[in-house]
């Protein structure tokens, strides 16, 4: 079992979801973070106090798969959020130690899909 | 003859309009996503600031100042001779700067009206040439030609209580232009922009039709019974388009929203606009009532089938509720309501409706032929649309250097 933790741009969300649901990847959690890789951050100036290199706004998801489904969702992931320019994001696969699923109490392999 | 209760309206009436501007930022606001709300609250703002000076250099004189030219020329520049005198041609019984601040605020919230159709992706400063520009060269003449003094509509009998015709068609077609000739917004087909705030847009109607009873009410100019007429039948109309866009969605897609009804309420007070001044109750709730039925065509059957990206329906809601409410003034106007209006087409006088339809046109063909030069010559001399990587990112960021909400802290 895997953990995918993606990183990408607010606005290839909806185009990374629809490869994810047509390589029948279909669960998934997102939420809204900040930060920055080699795209430096924003200017933001506040009745002229200036703050250089804010962060940006970015999603954040988190995938849990068996191992049969890590390369197509990281290969869905990376058609939906590749532009080619910086700031598209980055991809993190970690080795899932436990999974439960709280309704049935179904543990491992079983509980993930 | 100066009457305190008359002046004393028409001064709340003028607060009261230029409050719809910001209860329109708020509407508009709440509708975009949240990279771009304030960049909408910024292009509201910004036109009260610009539009209010025009206004008293020269706007008021292009619009009012009599003559029976293609507009009222500068006699009145800068308010030269415009005091504290009635001008009897305008209100009999209040200053003449009283009917002159009143006109500002229309003049103000028109082209803000516009923001509705090229939100999320137009430069900020093309934003400000584009305003003034049309600001002077559409709604100058056109309300000149309705209102002013020598005006040739307004001489061949057409009749336009608050302006429908020439605030909300108007600023209507202008929306259609630039959402025409602007484009889509990037990636719309891919990421449908859902509203990123809901209750702003519920307070934004709220503002609206609050500060509307100032709009049609104080165009009586007057503490009367036309005043009150305008009032009553504006709150009804309001009412009747909000709960038939409600029925509305509840037939077609099962569960009435807010959204809905804010919508439909809008839709209301826009068509009721024209003929605030003289129509009855049962006229309004027919006139509510429809035109929920025709903005709701045009924002959910026609707008996607034709594909233009009128990104918050400034067209479906203000041009086609303009039309719909100045047709029905030549319908359902009664000399019964406004001894000096004219009577309407099931009142014994089909020549009115066709003066109303001619009206239409008129403003119709004008502002579609001038926005569009505008809009070219703007574009020509420094671009009127953000590059691509700015609209992503939002306008609030790449156009102002401001965000509108924090995650941290």
């Amino acid at each position: 079992m895997k953990l995918i933790i993606a990183i990408i741009q607010p606005h290839k969300l909806e185009e990374v979801k629809a490869e994810l649901y047509k390589a029948e990847v279909n669960l998934l959690t997102v939420s809204e973070v900040l930060g920055h890789g080699r795209q430096k951050g924003v200017t933001e100036i506040y009745r002229g106090a200036k703050e250089s290199g804010n962060l940006l706004r970015k999603m954040r998801l988190e995938i849990a798969v068996n191992e049969n489904f890590v390369e197509p969702t990281v290969k869905a992931i990376i058609k939906g959020a590749k532009t080619g320019e910086t700031g598209d994001g980055k991809i993190f696969v970690l080795d899932l130690q436990e999974c439960v699923r709280i309704r049935t109490e179904e543990r491992g392999s079983a509980a993930i899909g | 003859m100066i009457s305190a209760g008359d002046t004393a309206w028409v001064l709340i009436s003028s607060a009261l309009v230029l409050l719809m501007t910001p209860g329109l930022a708020f509407f508009y606001g709440g509708m975009v996503r949240k990279k771009n709300v304030l960049s909408v609250l910024m292009q509201c703002f910004i036109i009260m600031c610009v539009l209010s000076i025009q206004w008293v250099l020269f706007g008021y004189s292009l619009s009012f100042a009599p003559s029976e030219g293609f507009w009222g020329g500068l006699s009145w520049f800068g308010l030269k001779g415009v005091g504290f005198e009635p001008y009897a041609d305008y209100a009999k019984d209040i200053p003449h700067q009283a009917f002159m601040i009143f006109q500002a605020m229309f003049a103000i919230i028109t082209p803000a009206l516009i923001i509705g159709a090229f939100a999320e992706r137009m430069k900020f400063s093309a934003f400000i040439l584009f305003t003034l520009l049309w600001a002077t060269f559409v709604y100058d003449p056109l309300c000149h030609w309705v209102w002013g003094v020598g005006g040739w509509l307004r001489n061949l009998g057409a009749l336009d209580f608050a302006g429908g015709t020439v605030v909300h068609i108007n600023a209507g077609i202008a929306a259609l232009v630039t959402a025409l000739i602007l484009g889509k917004r990037v990636n719309l087909n891919k990421n449908v922009p859902t509203p990123h705030n809901m209750p702003f847009v519920v307070l934004g109607t709220g503002l609206l039709w609050f500060g509307w009873f100032g709009f049609n009410a104080g165009s009586a100019l007057a503490a009367n019974g036309l005043a009150v007429n305008a009032f009553v039948v504006t709150n009804t109309a309001a009412a009747a388009g909000g709960l038939s866009w409600a029925l509305i969605e509840w037939l077609r897609n099962g569960k009435p929203t807010i959204f809905g009804v804010c919508s439909g309420a809008v839709a209301g007070l826009v068509a009721i606009t024209p003929a605030a001044g003289f129509v009855s109750v049962v006229p309004a709730i027919i006139i509510g009532l429809l035109v929920s039925i025709f903005s709701f065509i045009a924002v959910a059957v026609i707008k996607p089938k034709l594909g233009y990206d009128d990104s918050l329906d400034a067209f479906g809601v203000h041009c086609v509720g303009g039309i719909w409410g100045a047709l029905a003034t030549g319908l359902f106007a009664s000399k019964l309501v406004n001894p000096a209006g004219a009577d309407g087409l099931f009142f014994g006088n089909p020549k009115q409706f066709i003066i109303q339809a001619l009206t239409v046109l008129v403003t119709i063909g004008y502002t579609f032929i001038v926005t569009f030069v505008i809009y070219k010559l703007v574009d020509l001399l420094i671009g009127v649309r953000v590059n691509q990587e700015e609209e992503l990112m939002g306008l609030d960021l790449t156009q102002h250097h401001e965000r509108a909400y924090t995650v941290l802290e």
